[in-house]
């Protein structure tokens, strides 16, 4: 077992996937391994937005070299973002919190239907004067809407200005009328763990008063392209979990995210990884082979060139700019404006990045800062792959909600006839645009229709 | 809000380390403890100092990784919890706050708040498993759990490996942490088959790893972020009593 | 496990004891006679004895091993450290242990051989022939310096058993989640009933309440 360990290169050799390279995060030592096959299990790209409710050490950086050595990367301009999560409180937060969608079972959100009111108590804002507008645009799902509407609306109602508590970015979801229904024990036993966590992060009691809740970067549907034996188009890599692009199409539902973590490492992958080392059996590459001395080479020259730029601005500064780029042109919504404007500064800033970061210390011992220097260093070329994803999708679907194709009520619009398609981007070379290829999709016995929630 | 820090710095296992004073000003009260070490560390680059290197990855109490002494309590005063779920509103403004790793001889600090807790690694890794044939879905009600089971596994099973049971323990103990691993599957009919050898592995290699013992103090359990109790310990004792005696009676 | 068995042994022997001497309130005859009574068991005597010290230094030695390798789990110690929740008796076993040591070697040196007071020597026998060990203890204990380490000795034997008499629950693994406060309470009680039950005899001897049963 490695712990502490990350990958930093995918090994091919002859066209076949065989191996990897690695540096320890407590030594700093590369090392090169070889195998018979490679399995990446190495999750979303969610921190790309710097905040989201994934851990603090998820990165790109597996995949991500994995595509720049041919794999495929498919639809990365599909990312879920969740409605109930704790709203960001100051500029120096690094970590958004998921509260359970269960919530919404017997929450009710709203808004106060004056900007006035947004700075009143809650408790003092009349009936009259709220907009539960969840229940009011959706009167069948009500709170229940599904997560890609919810949030979008929060971001609405919030951007009129109507948004509560600190920078007016979020909604309340109160509990009043079903604890007046139900009773505080009954909601206690129902969601009394949620309550807690909610009062540690905020401080505040929330059967007394209704939780601030706003949306967040959860999950990435997008990942590798895989086919059904989840290997990718390199033969010998094979790709599970969320960083993959399988199983979740353009919105991800409630709890089939753990559906896929154990259906593709506990059922799937166990029938379809034997057939395809049947015939790599004795194959295993010497790790001292040119293609694992390049690979090692690069790394190291990369690590070299990241701990020679000796800038003056941090890493973070980095990550949080870049973050806040992508939440504003292609987050929760996008338009064709704000895409070309971002594929403009994402190169700006990288370049930037390259001229100015500061990251201290030596690559021969235990060093965070490298290692947070090269995984900004990959969301800063993968952001670039995700708004020409978003802007070569020129239409709504899903999570992917394009402001110039919506219908009259709000919804996403899709183009069927020429975007029902799996976008898959092939790496051509650095400074390179990467060429598209699409999968065209087929419905044959449930077909494609509009959604409505009405 | 406004604080004083003592730091323990120390470059690496084998140099001696020490504390080191910072302050830090104006904080909202509602970063977070790791939130306001981020900050420092901004701080210190900005000045071109060295940043203190700690760990943590989740920041919401669920992985395990960050690993503080605050003030003399593992994980801070606000139990249970961990770290990451430590607001600095939970401290007087002004206050001078003192920060240590966890100290075990079994977790060597990598570089000043960073501890390698490979030890308890190993420790599951010598039975906290079941083997399993993976590839086909086994039918759900094939395998019959009483709900009192299923509850007191799952209790268990909350276990976050975060090594504070160990660090808070006068005697550095890792009792309860192997209890929790241990007792978690021994409840549930899947962990059966292996259920005496896992004991007798885990406690073998937790005692190899060079953890002290457990005096029964309890310290553990009032440090717990995922408030594992220390009746699994009990649990633990007795699982291992039962393997013993079976091995000795020859089965 | 072994240092909870040979408690439990040794925890016996102190609520047997306390039973022993506690007739002393029932006056000369009977705690005269309860010590000729055991005197008279000989050689089972002597196996409790040998049986006793066994446990003893079984139950030293295995605390002390394991109190050394608990020292090298934690090579480099806390700047700061603070208790939530593990008592102060839990934390000072090996301490309050070793004063009980030295306790119990210079009680065996007082009322057992009889080496440190002259006086237990002159004696005569009660009226039954016994041996007056009722006068032995009440001459002891008038003596403020000598009931003054008892009760300080006690005091450390119940910090001792306070932890030690729920403790062994634990690590005998007879405990659960609903059984661990109440034994943690019981183990207190106990401990404060032995101390309270002791103590009692040399309180009683300096307030003047048990007077000697003959003039020296």
């Amino acid at each position: 077992m490695f712990p502490q360990t990350e990958m930093l290169d995918l090994v091919i050799v002859d066209g076949y996937a065989k191996g990897i390279i690695t540096r320890s995060l407590r030594s700093g030592k590369i090392d090169a391994h070889a195998a018979e096959a490679v399995v990446l299990a190495t999750g979303g790209y969610g921190n790309v937005f710097y905040l989201s409710t994934n851990a603090r050490g998820c990165n790109v950086t597996a995949t991500y070299r994995a595509y720049k050595r041919g794999a495929l990367f498919a639809d990365p301009a599909f990312t879920q973002i969740h409605p109930t999560c704790i709203p960001v409180s100051g500029e120096h937060q690094s970590k958004l919190t998921l509260m359970s969608e269960s919530l919404r079972n017997d929450g009710r959100v709203w808004v106060p239907k004056r900007q006035g009111d947004r700075d009143k108590v809650p408790g003092e804002i009349p009936e009259a004067d709220r907009d539960y507008y969840l229940e009011r645009k959706y009167p069948s799902y009500g709170n229940l809407a599904p997560r890609d509407i919810s949030s979008r609306a929060a971001k609405e109602v919030c951007d009129e200005g109507r948004g509560v508590g600190p920078g007016g970015r979020g909604v309340y979801l109160d509990f009043a009328d079903a604890i007046k229904r139900l009773g505080e024990h009954t909601i206690r036993e129902r969601y009394g763990n949620l309550f807690e966590v909610y009062e540690k992060i905020t401080g505040e009691d929330a059967y007394k008063v209704p939780m601030r809740i706003y949306p967040a970067v959860h999950y990435t549907m997008g990942g590798l392209w895989v086919d059904y034996d989840l290997m990718s188009n390199v033969p010998g890599l094979f790709v599970i979990g969320e960083a993959n692009f399988s199983d979740h199409g353009a919105n991800r539902l409630g709890a089939s995210a753990l559906m896929q973590g154990l259906a593709d490492g506990y059922f799937i992958l166990p029938n379809t990884l034997p057939n395809y080392l049947a015939a790599q059996m004795g194959k295993r590459p010497s790790p001292d082979s040119p293609e694992f001395r390049g690979a090692e080479a690069d790394v190291r020259a990369r690590i070299e060139k990241l701990l020679k730029i000796n800038g003056s601005r941090s890493i973070d500064s980095f990550h949080r700019e870049l973050g806040l780029l992508l939440w504003d042109k292609c987050g929760m919504s996008r338009h064709e404006k704000g895409l070309r404007e971002a594929l403009q500064e994402i190169p700006e800033l990288r370049e930037q990045f390259w001229r100015d970061v500061r990251v201290p210390g030596s690559d021969e011992d235990f060093n965070q800062s490298l290692e947070r220097a090269g995984r900004v260093a990959d969301f800063l070329e993968f952001a670039e792959l995700m708004c020409m994803d978003a802007l070569e999708r020129d239409e709504s679907c899903g999570a992917h909600f394009r402001e110039e194709h919506q219908t009259p009520e709000g919804e996403a619009l899709r183009d069927d006839e020429n975007h029902a398609a799996v976008f898959a981007w092939e790496f051509q070379g650095a400074g390179q645009p990467p060429r598209l290829h699409r999968e065209p999709l087929h419905f044959e016995t449930v077909h494609l229709t509009q959604r409505s929630y009405k | 809000m406004n604080f004083k820090l003592k730091i323990w710095r120390q470059p690496n296992a084998k140099s001696p380390g020490k504390l080191v004073n910072y302050e830090v000003r104006d904080l909202s009260p509602h970063t977070s403890f790791l939130e306001m070490l981020d900050i420092l560390n901004e701080d210190l680059l900005r000045r071109a100092e060295e940043p203190i290197a700690f760990d943590s990855d989740c920041r919401e109490g669920i992985c395990g990784t960050c690993s503080l002494t605050i003030n003399g309590e593992a994980h801070g005063p606000d139990h249970p919890g961990a770290v990451c779920e430590l607001y600095m509103r939970k401290f007087r403004d002004r206050a001078t706050i003192m920060v240590e790793p966890f100290r075990v001889g079994s977790f060597p600090i990598v570089k000043d708040l960073v501890i390698d807790r490979s030890a308890l690694d190993r420790i599951v890794q010598a039975g906290g498993f079941i083997s399993a044939r993976a590839g086909s879905a086994p039918e759900a009600n094939s395998i019959l759990v009483p709900k009192h089971d299923a509850d007191l596994a799952m209790e268990a099973a909350a276990c976050i490996g975060c090594g504070a049971c160990a660090a808070a323990c006068p005697n550095g103990s890792a009792m309860l942490f192997t209890a929790a691993k241990v007792s978690h599957l021994a409840v549930l009919p899947q962990g059966h088959p292996e259920r005496d050898n896992r004991v007798l592995k885990m406690v073998r290699v937790m005692d190899a790893e060079g953890f002290g013992n457990c005096t029964n103090t309890y310290e553990c359990e009032a440090v717990c972020p995922a408030e594992i109790r220390a009746s699994f310990i009990a649990k633990l004792n007795r699982e291992y009593a039962r393997a013993s005696m079976q091995r000795g009676a020859g089965e | 496990m072994i240092v909870a068995v040979t408690g439990i042994m040794l925890i016996l022997f102190v609520i047997g004891h306390l039973l022993g001497n506690l007739q002393i309130f029932i006056g000369p005859d009977w705690i005269n006679g309860y010590s000729q009574h055991l005197r008279d068991l000989g050689p089972l005597l002597w196996a409790i004895r040998l049986f006793l010290l066994a446990a003893v230094i079984i139950h030293i030695y295995v605390t002390i091993q394991l109190a050394i390798e608990n020292r090298h789990a934690r090579p480099e110690p806390y700047q700061d450290r603070q208790y939530v929740k593990a008592t102060f008796a839990s934390r000072h076993m090996v301490v309050s242990g070793l004063v009980v040591l030295a306790f119990i070697a210079y009680h065996l040196a007082h009322f057992t051989f009889r080496k440190t007071d002259a006086r237990f020597a002159l004696l005569q026998p009660d009226r039954l022939g016994h041996y007056d060990v009722y006068s032995m203890m009440v001459y002891g204990f008038q003596n403020y310096l000598v009931s003054g380490f008892y009760v300080l000795g006690l005091f450390l034997l119940t910090l001792h058993l306070s932890h030690g008499s729920s403790s062994f629950f634990q690590s005998l693994g007879l405990n659960d989640k609903k059984l661990t406060p109440r034994l943690a309470l019981g183990g207190q009680i106990f401990a404060w009933l032995v101390f309270i039950g002791y103590t009692s005899i040399p309180v009683a001897v300096l307030l003047g309440l048990v007077k000697p049963a003959q003039q020296l």
